[in-house]
């Protein structure tokens, strides 16, 4: 950490906090590889997950995160269940997933009829609410 | 409801133990939001209604009203971590409602422009006492046209008025829901979901009326790729 930064108050060990509600700044793309933008569209935070069942080409060209999502894959996750699960933030998963996508290990479930999405299916609608009320 | 086409993604050479089987997974999932002043209840909320979780996302530092934009040249890589508010109310047959709430202050809405998009709907939680500080999640949600409730959280000390004041108060048109909670309350909380799953589904049912879109019965609502 470079100590001339002007206005960077230190935390108790040491680092750089900006304010008590932004945590300390952190280098989460050391997970990335340093990349920090996922190739093609953004992962909506809670696009589903699962892993394509595929084997990895080269398994140890994949990080230890990388294998730990690709783990929680096999069963159908949502990006934030991801983040939450690996206690990383949610961009460095979108970097991560975006690899596992790209290189076919993991799968984006998707709602096949575009003209009618989840948020405005009446008849989903519909069903969630009959089960809210029962709970 | 729709079916889903399943294929079970085949088991890989993996550890037991890094295998998540508690239970089969969300299959579609819908977003809440819940927003509102500093300090109005959005934490309490998402925790009375469903398990919270941790969530960390991450802001720019140019996001931050602090001197730091030029560090060691590698600015566009510094960030810092920021909590949400996450919890997860799973419903039958892989449904499941994702709560998202953010830190109050102002600066962390750049976050509401990705949650809102495909959003099922809003809670703005407000505080009578300190109503003013609503405005902006009112308006946000308004111009994007996210459904949304008001949730007039109670706090004791603070006077009581009737819905129709609130409403005027907050210059919202009649369509749009305003009911009193305590955020502390499973039930309350609870009811406002009710709510607000009620205006999305008024909304959607509106929009769908013209021409309900025809739907095999057979085909499936999902596919896999990538
Ligand atoms: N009396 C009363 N207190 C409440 C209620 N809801 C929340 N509180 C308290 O109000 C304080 C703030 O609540 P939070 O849920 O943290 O508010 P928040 O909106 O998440 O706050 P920020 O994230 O800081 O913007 C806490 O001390 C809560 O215990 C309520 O319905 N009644
Ligand atoms: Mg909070």
């Amino acid at each position: 950490m470079d100590p001339s930064v002007p206005g960077a108050p230190r935390g108790p060990g040491g680092e750089r906090w900006l304010d008590e509600a932004a945590g300390p700044v952190v280098r989460p793309y050391a997970v990335t590889r340093g990349r920090t933008r996922p190739r093609g569209e953004p992962l909506d935070i809670v696009a589903i997950l699962v892993a394509t069942g595929r084997p990895a080409p080269e398994p140890g060209r994949l990080t230890r995160e990388q294998r730990r999502l690709l783990a929680l894959c096999r069963r159908p996750h949502a990006v934030a269940d991801i983040a939450s699960e690996l206690r990383l933030p949610l961009g460095v998963i979108r970097v991560l997933a975006g690899d596992l996508i790209d290189s076919g290990l993991v799968g984006i479930q998707r709602w096949s009829t575009p003209s009618v999405q989840p948020h405005n299916d009446p008849n989903l609608l519909r069903r969630v609410l009959d089960e809210l009320r029962a709970l | 409801m729709s079916s889903v086409r399943s294929e079970p993604p085949e088991p890989g050479p993996l550890a037991p133990d890094d295998v998540d089987d508690r239970d089969d997974g969300p299959r579609v999932a819908l977003k809440i939001l819940v927003a509102g002043g500093f300090g109005v209840g959005k934490t309490t909320l998402v925790g009375a209604v469903s398990e919270i979780r941790p969530l960390q996302t991450e802001e720019a530092l140019t996001n931050v009203g602090a001197a730091v934009d030029d560090l060691e040249g590698v600015a566009a890589k510094r960030t810092t971590t920021v909590a949400m508010d996450f919890g997860r109310i799973t419903l039958r047959d892989g449904v499941a409602i994702y709560l998202f709430g953010t830190p109050g202050q102002e600066r962390f809405w750049f976050m509401w422009n990705e949650l809102s998009r495909g959003a099922l709907g809003a809670v703005v939680l407000a505080d009578t006492r300190r109503l003013p500080a609503s405005f902006a999640a009112i308006d946000y949600f308004e111009q994007r046209g996210t459904p949304f409730v008001v949730a007039v959280n109670c706090f004791e000390h603070a006077d009581r008025y009737e819905a129709a004041e609130i409403r005027g108060a907050l210059d919202i048109g009649p369509h749009v829901p305003v009911l009193m909670c305590d955020a502390r309350r499973a039930g309350s909380a609870k009811q406002v979901l009710v709510v607000l799953v009620e205006h999305a589904l008024r909304l959607a049912a509106a929009r769908s009326v013209p021409s309900p879109p025809p739907r095999p019965a057979t085909a499936p609502a999902f596919t896999q790729d990538g």
